[in-house]
């Protein structure tokens, strides 16, 4: 077993490099990869957190693990629209780097 | 006058209101490719709200100086909002001006209109229901409503069917109007978070009893009502969107620019500012009327120097409106009483000029004074009509024009005589402009030889400019029937002022 | 039998209204029948009620409705009432008006505007009569104006040339700043007096009161309120009745149809300014200081424009600067008090000048539309009887007995001798010696019209070699019956001292008695006489001289210096026109455009309506650079404000922890 402590950096860490991930690279995949990261390292804080508050308190509560599946609902759904719209911007441009497709500017 | 449906209780000002608005929103089921449909029913519906008008004339007392036939519903209980109709004898004229107006508006948009028809008609009628709206609204949020809504239409009529720089224009009107209400619109919350109603008449009976407003307050909040009015009517400096919008605007936009939606800027200076800060006003007084009788001077200047007919119009209003506001400003029954006259005047005369010369507009496609001369030879028919127009407008005694005009002067010139003699100016220098403009336009030698088969007036021509004709005359040689319809609500206007 | 007045201008009115609409498709017959019959209806009428004024002495009244009323507050009805004055002034406008509709009959043929012509004049007709019936001033004021607007639809009648609407309009224009002061004028008498009704105005209890209350005029310093009224008042009138400064446009008015000239701006029209004043006669008396003002206007008028009709070579200039010469003298007679004899004049002008004008129309229209004067000559073979009544208007005009022009001259040049010697007015004095002096120069430039254009050689151009000829029909019905006027019309009101009864002016109310004793006031009175009958007499004298026989003292005289100096000054009217131009009309113009570009396209639209415009956009601009569109930007932005966020509510969480 580990301790709620080492959980939590574990999924502090992922996070971080989620984040590292979304905000450096420049491959919109990588980008989604990371994205994705960034919520299982919340999904590992969520269970983490269920799980003790699953064995301190007297009913048992398992919001921890019900809120996880939500999220991995919700990230299955993200990755979807994500990757059918990255599909049609490569048809589309022919390109998936971020730094080329920012016709946005102002 | 005479109590006539009135046993069947009617919401008759619901029915004036909102009578074009049901109508608009029947239409807009129909097939676009129905020109025809558009043009009959918009036409239809506005002869059905002009008739319901003149059923308020009839329910209307004159004899009462209060707010008559008024509806109050709750609307938006939470927020305090009602649904507060009502009219007297400063809005009566206002409303009936526009049910008149706007039936001939549709009749001369019959051909110059072709495109995109349906949108057309159903801004026109949207656009009637915001100006009859704002009248008998005594809900300040419920006018600034209606207030706002007629902005909307006006604007796509400006940018839509107007001339060449029509965007700009239209642009340029919204945006001088828009931060006029906006600064409104923060008057009137501001004003609610003290007096706690936006219900008018309470409104002014908490004012007058008790003094929630300091000086400051009064100010600052007379100031933004009274900006917002002043870029409406438009007072001088804040009158440069209008000859912009009156030279792009197609005829129907040009006419009920000029013919009803300016005098709402002078009737929510007599309506709101006024009264609600009437310390405020006192104490801006010399301002306003200076401000004032500049416009009147300003524009016929202005309007002397033009070229575009259209043009020289719009400025002719910035000139005749400065009459008005210099008689809101110097408030007795005869200045207010010659005020309500000289917008319903000015609603008649200019409107009828726009008319006009959108007739002429859709013969040759220019405005410009050069293009033309001579044509009275050709077109004599019109030349008639159009000299009327022109007389009422400058104001000869027998015609309209001048008893708005003799009695705003009078009320001024005795209390202010300096002010009612520069005023005066305004009347030789109106006829030097229109004379001026009349010249060019129709006498001289013909010289160009593409106004030598110009067509005189059609009967459909005839038929929406002959009623305004007999308007002028009627104001012009027996006004008592109009007078007695505001008087007693002047008399207490006035005396509320003075309290 | 009962007389609803208002039929006295509805008639003409309603002649108006069918030629106006139906005329163009009326014949030539029925609009000649309407346009001449409904104003000889007009004139039975007001003979009905004048002779019932005579022999039953009531004035008739018609009540009307109210036209500008506010209870209390201004109460102004339009109702009519006929009076001595009114009915004299009714007489003369129906009866000298119908005769010139009718010359117009045989003047206007085959012109392609002849209902609108008709429909004009009736308007005119009707307007005219509002004006002179009207029972307060705003009801006058109502005619004054439409006159002008007739005038100023006639003046152009011929719109087809620029000059001719530059003229209408200019008259309008004039006007309409006379029309200013009239305005005002009448705001003060609605102020003090609390009423326009021409009673309430001419209420001797009301104007002393009055009197004795002043006002502060910037310029003018503290002035009587009833000063003050006949200033304003008497300034309307000198644009209406073409006196100093206002008279310009008259000369210019000519350009209208001759018989337009006759009726409107000569009998009729341009002597409502006197018309007003004899009609509030008491209000007048009761400003002398004003007066001597109008006495000095009305002298110098007659004077100036006596000079410029000297030098004219336009037979309808002449007769135009004559007229504004003749009521300069009519306001000279109020300024020196002779109410009566100023509207004694009105009554003998309007026959002999529409005469002079319509003659000069038969002229006209014999020579196919040509004026001057330079290039006609000789007529009197072609047309006798034009010449012979002409002739008969000339002398009438220039004073000599028994002709209708000599009783009322006398009367006003006595009128000004009388105050300035027998009472002593050195100003009267001065002013009569300027009258009596055109009273020479009325002579002389009117015998000069007539010998350049019936007398001597002729020097008609050769196309129209045999065609002139005596137009005859209506107009020579219409020259014949007003110089049966011209020559009786003085016989209205012979002075005492000559065995007359002073009639007209006694039936009016306008006549005073003299307080001075009468063998004093008769002795002057042949005095005065004689020495007018001197004065025209030279003036004639000369003119046959210079213009009839030889020319030689004329030639010496144009040629010598002051003679070149005035002969250029008479021509070129005392370069008034361009004074005007140059210190009114134009910098006018310039100041509007100058302020339109200054003020308006550069201010108000360029610096402050664009300009807010750039700051907007230019601020946008600079924001702008943030919009990258480089997505992890945002996210980063986003990450910032997030933390931000939380860290502000882990503080707020923490203080409300430390409460």
């Amino acid at each position: 077993m580990f301790s709620l402590p080492t959980l939590l950096y574990l999924s502090a860490f992922l996070f971080s490099v989620g984040i590292y991930g979304v905000l450096a690279r420049r491959n919109i995949l990588v980008v989604l990869m990371s994205l994705e990261l960034m919520l299982n390292a919340v999904n590992i804080a969520l269970v983490s957190f269920g799980r003790v508050h699953a064995l301190t308190a007297f009913s048992g509560e398992h919001g921890g693990q019900i809120f996880t599946l939500m999220v991995l609902a919700v990230a299955a759904a993200e990755a979807s629209i994500g990757l059918s719209l990255l599909l049609v911007i490569w048809r589309r441009w022919r390109s998936i780097d971020l730094r080329q497709l920012c016709q946005l500017n102002g | 006058m005479i109590p006539v449906l009135d046993s069947f209780n009617l919401p008759i000002l619901t029915l004036v209101t909102l009578t074009p608005a049901i109508g608009a929103l029947l239409l807009s089921l129909v097939d676009r490719n129905n020109k025809a449909l558009f043009r009959q029913g918009s036409l239809m519906i506005s002869f059905l709200t002009l008739l319901f008008s003149l059923l308020m004339v009839g329910n209307f007392d004159n004899s009462v100086g209060t707010m008559q036939l008024e509806e109050s519903h709750s609307w938006i209980e939470s927020l305090g909002i009602n649904y507060h109709l009502g009219v007297d004898g400063i809005s009566i004229l206002l409303v009936l001006l526009t049910c008149f107006t706007m039936p001939f508006v549709f009749m001369s948009s019959w051909k110059a209109i072709d495109d995109r028809v349906k949108e057309f008609h159903i801004a026109l009628l949207l656009l009637q229901t915001g100006m009859v709206g704002a009248f008998v609204s005594l809900d300040l949020i419920l006018f600034y409503l209606f207030y706002e809504a007629m902005l909307i239409p006006m604007y796509l009529i400006i940018g839509i069917w107007g001339g060449r720089e029509r965007v700009y224009a239209a642009l340029k009107f919204f945006i001088y109007t828009m931060v006029g209400s906006l600064m409104m619109f923060l008057a009137i919350l501001y004003l609610h978070q003290h007096a706690g109603t936006f219900d008018l008449p309470l409104l002014l009976e908490r004012l007058r009893t008790t003094h929630l407003l300091d000086t400051d307050q009064q100010f600052w909040l007379f100031s933004a009502f009274t900006l917002s009015f002043a870029i409406k009517v438009p007072l001088f400096p804040f009158h440069t969107w209008l000859p912009d919008a009156h030279v792009e605007a197609p005829t129907a936009g040009s006419v009920v620019l000029a013919g009803v939606l300016l005098k709402m800027g002078t009737y929510g200076l007599l309506r709101f500012s006024i009264p609600l800060f009437h310390d405020a006003a006192f104490n801006l007084q010399p301002v306003m009327c200076w401000l004032a009788v500049i416009g009147i001077i300003f524009g016929a200047c202005m309007a002397l120097v033009q070229n575009d007919i259209k043009k020289l119009i719009a400025y002719s209003s910035v000139s005749h409106l400065g009459f008005v506001v210099l008689a809101c400003f110097v408030p007795n029954v005869e200045t207010i009483t010659g005020a309500i006259l000289q917008m319903v005047n000015h609603g008649l005369s200019t409107g009828m000029l726009f008319l006009m010369i959108g007739i002429i507009y859709e013969r040759r496609h220019t405005r410009e004074l050069a293009d033309y001369g001579g044509l009275a030879k050709v077109i004599p028919l019109y030349t008639i009509f159009f000299m009327i127009a022109v007389l009422s407008s400058i104001g000869l005694p027998g015609l309209n024009g001048f008893i708005g005009e003799f009695l705003i002067l009078y009320g001024v010139f005795k209390v202010f005589p300096l002010w009612g003699v520069l005023a005066s100016t305004g009347v030789v220098l109106g006829a030097l402009y229109m004379l001026n403009m009349v010249k060019k336009f129709l006498f001289g030698p013909l010289v160009h030889d593409e106004n030598r088969n110009v067509a005189d007036l059609s009967p459909r021509e005839i038929l929406y400019l002959l009623p305004f004709v007999i308007m002028m005359i009627w104001i012009g040689l027996y006004p008592a029937p109009f007078i007695n319809m505001v008087k007693p609500t002047l008399s207490l206007y006035v005396e509320m002022l003075k309290s | 039998m009962d007389i609803n007045l208002l039929w006295i201008p509805l008639l003409p009115f309603l002649g108006f209204l069918i030629n106006g609409m139906l005329g163009s498709r009326l014949g030539t017959r029925s609009v000649n029948a309407i346009a001449c019959g409904l104003p000889i209806l007009s004139f039975g009428l007001s003979y009905a009620a004048w002779s019932r004024l005579l022999s039953e002495g009531t004035e008739l009244h018609w009540n009307g409705f109210p036209w500008i009323w506010i209870e209390g507050l201004v109460e102004i009805p339009f109702a009519l009432h006929f009076d001595a004055i009114a009915a004299v002034m009714c007489m003369v406008i129906t009866g000298v008006g119908s005769l010139i509709h009718l010359y117009s009959i045989g003047y206007m043929k085959g012109d392609p505007g002849y209902h609108r012509y008709f429909a004009y004049l009736n308007l005119f007709t009707a307007f005219m009569l509002i004006l002179v019936l009207g029972d307060n001033l705003l009801l006058m004021f109502i005619g004054w104006e439409g006159v002008g607007l007739c005038s100023y639809l006639l003046i152009g009648f011929w719109y087809e040339e620029d000059a001719n609407c530059a003229a209408g309009k200019k008259a309008f224009i004039m006007n309409r700043v006379g029309d200013f002061a009239f305005l005002l004028g009448i705001f003060l008498c609605l102020a003090h007096f609390g009423s326009l009704d021409m009673s309430t105005l001419t209420d001797s209890e009301m104007i002393k009161t009055l009197s004795a209350e002043t006002l502060t005029v910037p310029l003018l310093g503290s002035v009587s309120v009833i000063s003050m009224i006949v200033l304003l008042l008497f300034i309307g009138a000198t644009g209406k009745s073409a006196q100093i400064p206002l008279y310009v446009w008259l000369p210019d008015a000519m350009a209208g149809p001759t018989p337009v000239s006759a009726l409107i701006h000569a009998a009729t029209m341009v002597t409502s300014g006197v018309y007003l004043c004899c009609r509030l006669m008491p209000l007048f008396e009761a400003a002398p200081a004003i007066l001597t003002v109008i006495a000095g206007i009305g002298a110098c008028t007659a004077l100036l424009a006596a000079l410029i009709a000297l030098g004219q070579n336009d037979i309808k200039k002449v007769l135009a600067y004559s007229t504004v010469s003749q009521l300069g003298y009519m306001f000279f007679a109020i300024g020196v008090g002779a109410f009566s004899a100023a509207f004694f004049h009105v009554v003998t002008h309007a026959f002999f000048k529409a005469l002079l004008f319509l003659g000069s129309g038969s002229v006209i229209h014999a020579m196919h539309h040509e004026q001057d004067m330079r290039k006609m000559g000789g007529l009197r073979k072609q047309l006798p009887f034009t010449h012979l009544t002409f002739l008969i208007g000339t002398l009438a005009i220039a004073g000599v007995p028994p002709l209708a022009g000599f009783f009322s001259k006398d009367e006003i040049l006595f009128a000004g001798y009388q105050q300035g010697f027998l009472e002593g007015v050195d100003s009267a004095a001065l002013f009569w010696g300027v009258s009596f002096v055109t009273a020479g120069m009325t002579a002389f430039y009117m015998i000069r019209c007539v010998a350049l254009t019936f007398w001597g050689e002729s020097r008609v151009d050769s196309s129209l070699e045999g065609k002139v000829r005596e137009p005859g029909g209506w107009i020579g019905f219409a020259l014949f019956m007003l110089a049966i006027a011209s020559i009786l019309g003085g016989f209205l009101n012979v002075p005492e001292f000559l065995g007359g009864h002073a009639t007209l002016g006694h039936f009016t109310g306008l006549h005073h008695a003299s307080n001075l004793p009468e063998e004093v006031v008769h002795a002057a009175e042949w005095k005065s006489m004689f020495l007018s009958l001197a004065v025209a007499g030279c003036g004639l004298l000369l003119a046959f001289y210079c213009y009839g026989k030889g020319h030689a003292l004329r030639k010496a005289f144009t040629n010598s210096g002051p003679g070149k100096v005035l002969g250029r000054l008479s021509v070129r009217k005392f370069y008034v026109d361009e004074f005007y131009a140059a210190v009114f009309v134009r910098p006018l113009e310039t100041i509007s455009h100058l302020l339109f570009i200054l003020f308006d396209r550069i201010l108000i639209d360029g610096i402050l309506v664009t300009g807010t415009a750039l700051m907007t956009r230019s601020v946008g601009n600079w924001f702008r650079k943030m919009q990258t569109g480089f997505i992890p930007g945002y996210l980063l932005t986003f990450g910032c404000g997030v933390l931000l966020l939380i860290y502000m509510m882990l503080s707020l969480i923490q203080q409300g922890g430390a409460q």
